[in-house]
């Protein structure tokens, strides 16, 4: 049977993943911790702690500012020494909380124990609660608060839910890491996450080059059958690798053969997808009342001498993990958060861990290379690649043009920012600079439009 | 073969015709009436299309201008004062003076004084730049040289400093149209009155970090000490997020401020002399230890008038 996958475009880019040997290993507590507050997408926290407070691991230190928005809770016991901007990993400030460790206090509540709970609390309404109590956000990159994600607008109903184990960005190995090594927990987080959503199905979706994960996950979801209902209608769907199958509404496509129109949500199709390492947070929330706060970061790159996949503190410095493995070599030129692909060069090794950080990479300058930019020659790969169907070169010479209503016709806003056009361009064309510039533009220009129809249609002398 | 080419040239030339006759009774027809004085106005602008005056192109302006019962709305910052008359005389309306303006770079952010931290090696455009991230030096504020204002400019007035990495305003050509001001992704460009025979004072930092942290990033930069709010005697300077500004509706251009900055962050060009910055801060302690001594008079006085009063009540 041919293998299945997403069926418009991709890419195949060398999947390098050197640091799938490696255990996860718990990062020892760095002194201070910097723990922003705003690492989810929405509006950011607001903090209810002040200067001077002792706070223990596990207690919220700031609650959501809005609907769409989540708690943030304290990975560490210590004292909130100060609360101000500091520098991201961009070199933009963002406010954080500054906290000086003092051993590690966890609070009461919170069950330590490695034994695994699989019975599943009745309410739905619930479980919910206590996923948003514990601060779970969407672990895959995008970190939409998943409490938001499994409260279905009226009307829509969801039919399958897939968790996301495919991975498909080349060097990170930390989902391939908690699949092999926490696959019970990923397992009972679907069982609760379905249970939440009221669906029947649910399928853990994983890349064929992930063979070790497949094997062991379909074992799990077997012998965890007899444990409940909620534990039927699991399984294990391998896909054929290819980048990017991780994508939403690329998984979607590959797993339920449905597409998601332009503008609409997974929900629209009946879908709901959440990571793995969402599925853990979301078992360890539920099941063993301990919030989001920390995530497994791998850390490679074929210039790092010792690859590791770490299980860290939200809010360590950046600087502190990589002194933890040795510093950073002579020969690296770029370090980036996240997969080469979409992960983002970090310009301040200072700033720290957030919730949404997967890897960091280390490349060498002959990696980091730019092609020169040379004209296009029409050759059409970039549309080829693109896994929306859109015409990247098109929209590079229309954003050049300045022309807005053309963008918008061409769908613009649909990018994913998965950077296959930008890798398949024999020319060295930077598209993706252009395209999510004007896909940022055209949103812009949507929500404003949205915006003022709403408040036409708002107003009382509108008819 | 001679009839050939004759019919050939006849067939031509005669559907060349029909059709031209075609095209002139269509276009008589449904002709679009336009007010003569639409296209009189037009002539009378300058033609650059730049958008600076907030409509779509000089057509769009004169188009509006003539509709509109005053032209209180209509500035075109590129041709000024001088063919804002002229729109005036022909449409017969009264038009109010504006200020000439120019655009002021607000970063001072040398090579030299704002050391690199790291490598851009992106697109050459500040817009894709400054979505990536804060820059490659440590202000997460400063101009980040890669010259969208100087694509921006229609009128070829912004140049790149390659010794300094900043843009250069030639304040012949700056129509102040705004072109740039829209361009930049980091705001430090600003339209701000020419001033009069081109002397004004402007603060050449936009920075809202605390001190400590600018000056670890760049040499040039206001670091909020608010040393120039203090001096100021026009009320023209104000400090907010760190970081100073000069209304220049309300600076008498006495320089004081510029004097006083410890790190140079004001700016004073076009002054016909330098300036003697001893001079001018030994003014200010003058004055400054007359209002001192003033106020101890003044305090004085006010103390005896209330021991006497306290005497008198006690008596």
């Amino acid at each position: 049977m041919a293998r299945r996958t997403f069926s418009i475009g991709g890419v195949h880019p060398n999947d390098a993943k050197i640091s799938r040997d490696c255990k996860l290993e718990y990062l020892p507590i760095a002194p201070t911790v910097y723990i922003a507050l705003s690492q989810h997408i929405g509006a950011p926290a607001k903090p209810v702690v002040a200067v001077g407070d002792k706070v223990k691991v596990g207690q919220v230190i700031a609650e959501p500012g809005a609907f769409m928005s989540a708690y943030i809770h304290s990975s560490v016991s210590g004292t909130v020494k100060s609360i101000g901007p500091r520098k991201d990993l961009s070199g933009n400030n963002q406010m954080v909380v500054e906290i000086a460790v003092e051993g590690d206090e966890w609070i009461e509540s919170i069950d330590r124990s490695d034994t695994l709970v699989t019975a599943i609390p009745d309410d739905p309404k619930a479980i919910i609660e206590k996923i948003k109590l514990g601060g779970v956000v969407g672990l895959g990159g995008a970190t939409f608060p998943t409490h938001v994600k499994l409260s279905p607008p009226p009307g829509k109903t969801c039919e399958m839910l897939i968790i996301n184990g495919c991975e498909c960005e080349p060097y990170l190995t930390s989902d391939f890491r908690t699949l092999l090594e926490k696959g019970e927990q990923v397992v009972v987080g679907t069982a609760i996450i379905k249970k939440a959503l009221g669906v029947g199905k649910a399928t853990i979706a994983i890349e064929d080059n992930k063979p070790e994960a497949i094997g062991h996950i379909t074992k799990v979801v077997e012998s965890l059958k007899s444990k409940g209902p909620e534990y039927s209608g699991i399984e294990v769907l391998p896909l054929m690798k290819k980048y990017p199958e991780g994508g939403e509404k690329q998984l979607i496509d590959a797993v339920m053969h449905r597409q998601v129109r332009s503008g609409g949500l997974p929900i629209d199709v009946g879908a709901v997808v959440d990571n793995v390492c969402t599925a853990l947070a979301v078992y360890e929330a539920v099941q063993k009342n301990k919030p989001l706060i920390d995530n497994s970061v791998t850390v490679t790159g074929e210039c790092f001498p010792k690859q590791a996949n770490l299980v860290v503190r939200v809010g360590t410095p950046l600087n502190y993990v990589i002194d933890y493995l040795g510093g950073v070599p002579e020969s690296a030129a770029k370090v980036i958060s996240g997969g080469p692909m979409m992960g983002k060069a970090i310009a301040n090794l200072e700033a720290a861990t957030m919730k949404g950080t997967g890897g960091l990479l280390f490349l060498t300058k002959e990696q980091t290379k730019r092609m020169p930019e040379s004209n296009c020659i029409r050759c059409g790969k970039c549309a080829d690649a693109c896994p929306m169907g859109l015409e990247p070169f098109l929209l590079n010479r229309l954003y050049k043009a300045g022309d807005t209503d053309a963008l918008e016709a061409n769908a613009a806003q649909d990018c994913i920012m998965c950077g296959c056009c930008l890798y398949s361009c024999p020319a060295g064309i930077p598209l993706l600079d252009a395209i999510s510039q004007a896909r940022g533009q055209v949103m812009g220009i949507m929500r404003a439009r949205a915006a003022a129809a709403k408040a036409t249609a708002s107003s009382p002398t509108a008819k | 073969m001679t009839t050939t080419i004759i019919w050939t040239i006849a067939i031509i030339s005669g559907l060349g015709l029909l059709l031209a006759l075609t095209l002139y009774l269509v276009a008589q027809r449904f002709k679009v009436e336009e007010d003569p004085r639409v296209e009189l106005v037009e002539k009378a602008m300058p033609g650059a299309n730049c958008g600076g005056c907030g409509f779509a192109g000089c057509h769009a302006f004169a188009d509006s201008a003539v509709k509109a019962s005053n032209l209180d709305n209509h500035y075109c910052p590129v041709g000024g004062n001088e063919t804002m008359k002229k729109v005036a005389g022909i449409l017969g309306y009264e038009v109010k003076e504006k200020a000439p303006m120019v655009a002021v770079v607000r970063c001072n952010g040398t090579c030299s004084a704002r050391p690199r931290t790291n490598e851009y090696d992106g697109s050459l455009s500040c817009k894709v730049k400054a979505s990536l991230y804060s820059g490659d030096t440590g202000c997460s504020y400063g101009c980040l040289g890669c010259g969208d204002c100087v694509a921006a400019c229609q009128f070829g007035a912004l140049s790149m400093d390659p010794q300094t990495g900043l843009p250069v305003v030639d304040e012949e050509k700056c129509t102040a149209c705004g072109s740039c001001v829209k361009a930049c992704p980091k705001a430090i460009i600003e339209l701000r009155k020419k001033g009069p025979r081109g002397m004004r004072e402007f603060v050449s930092c936009v920075n809202k970090d605390k001190g400590p942290f600018v000056k670890k990033a760049c040499a040039n930069a206001c670091i909020g000490c608010g040393i120039c709010f203090k001096t100021c005697t026009h009320d023209a300077i104000t400090l907010e997020n760190n970081v100073a500004y000069i209304d220049f509706g309300k600076c008498k251009l006495c320089r004081e401020c510029e004097a006083m900055c410890p790190t140079g962050a004001i700016h004073g060009v076009n002054f016909p002399k330098p300036l003697d910055k001893e001079a001018v801060k030994a003014r200010i302690q003058e004055r400054q230890k007359k209002a001192r001594e003033a106020a101890a008079a003044a305090a004085a006085a006010a103390k005896e008038a209330e021991d006497i009063k306290k005497e008198e009540s006690n008596g």
